[in-house]
């Protein structure tokens, strides 16, 4: 019996300690994706730069005005939140033969033949500094969307295809001119208190 | 003689799975390597649930250029000491508004130039923050000229 070698260690099990431990790992991997959404801050204007105030005339500008108990003021009107997509969109698409919406401007763009109307309207959004964020956020994102919205259609209408994200370079760029995303945040003001 | 004439005879043999634990290992260390733990210990209330929501999301590429700044109630270990308002952490501590500055050299210092200008900071803000402190972080990123930032928020379902 002495004379026996000692026998191999069986490893089949090996396979299944390390099944355990990659299914351990996994579950726990979490790939981390961060999202949200993309903006660009202004660049801060400069105290020895007089300051130009840009006129612009009141059809051109939508007020967006959030105060610290969330409710919009939009265009002076009370609004609400589910409202403000259908607002924002026939502000930005405009229309030529109504006049309190924004003046449209001929343009020829690069991609496209005929020329075309490219309204001057920009969003203007001003909050308090009582709002929530995720009123901010909300609102934010349903700007974001009424403009991909209407630059889909626009992908439809010019190009043929469903969605913006379809188009090559050139294409987007043209979207992009024909509705320019203009959100310009208002400089804070404190009106409501804390 | 012929290699194939004759095997008829045998039995086709098992097939080895020996290596199988060396590829299930392969496998292993790729995970573990890629597993990232959490790399900065949260002092304020933003766990990704708390996050707002949007639906117009976008992913943020290169995390290495990402600096990230965290504005939510203290944990509740700090709250005895620094009550509930909203705070600013940035890396493993608390801040105040004067440190964003500093933070954001610092973070541009670490960085590549040609790098730079493809920096992003990321908010992370709890959902039920009120817009002042966001605005006046907002302003101090002008300040820095930080301007590319994204508001994290997660997916609306």
């Amino acid at each position: 019996m002495g004379k026996h070698k000692t026998p191999e260690i069986n490893s089949g099990s090996m396979a299944d300690i390390a099944f355990l431990l990659l299914i351990f790992f996994l579950v726990t991997t979490t790939m981390d994706t961060d999202t949200g959404i993309a903006r660009q801050l202004p660049p801060i204007a400069e105290n020895n730069k007089v300051k130009t105030e840009v006129e612009i005339k009141e059809r051109n500008l939508l007020p967006i005005k959030v105060n610290q108990y969330d409710k919009l003021l939009v265009g002076g009107k009370p609004t609400l939140v589910n409202n403000l997509k259908e607002k924002a969109k026939e502000f930005i698409k405009s229309n030529p033969t109504k006049n309190e919406l924004p003046e449209m401007e001929e343009k020829s763009i690069k991609g496209i033949n005929s020329p075309v109307l490219v309204s001057k309207g920009i969003i203007s959004l001003q909050n308090d500094r009582g709002t929530t964020y995720s009123r901010y956020i909300e609102i934010q994102d349903i700007l974001v969307s009424a403009y991909n919205e209407l630059r889909n259609e626009a992908a439809l209408q010019y190009f043929g295809k469903t969605t913006f994200d379809e188009l090559s370079e050139v294409q987007q760029d043209a979207i992009k001119e024909i509705y320019p995303q203009r959100i310009s945040e208002a400089e804070p003001k404190n009106i409501g208190g804390k | 003689m012929s290699k194939f004439g004759n095997n008829d005879k045998k039995e086709v043999p098992a097939v080895s799975t020996a290596s199988l634990p060396d590829v299930v290992f392969m496998i292993l260390f790729f995970f573990m390597v890629t597993t990232s733990m959490k790399e900065v210990e949260l002092k304020v209330e933003v766990a990704s649930q708390s996050l707002p929501q949007a639906t117009e999301i976008k992913k943020l590429e290169k995390k290495s250029l990402v600096s990230y700044i965290y504005v939510g109630k203290p944990r509740a270990a700090f709250q005895k000491t620094l009550g509930t308002e909203p705070r600013i952490q940035l890396n493993d501590s608390f801040a105040g508004l004067d440190d964003i500055k500093d933070y954001i050299i610092a973070e541009r210092e670490k960085r590549d130039e040609a790098e730079v200008p493809f920096m992003t900071t990321s908010l992370k803000v709890h959902k039920d923050t009120k817009m002042g402190i966001v605005t006046d972080i907002k302003q101090e990123l002008r300040k820095a000229s930080a301007l590319k930032i994204n508001y994290s928020s997660r997916k609306k379902v």
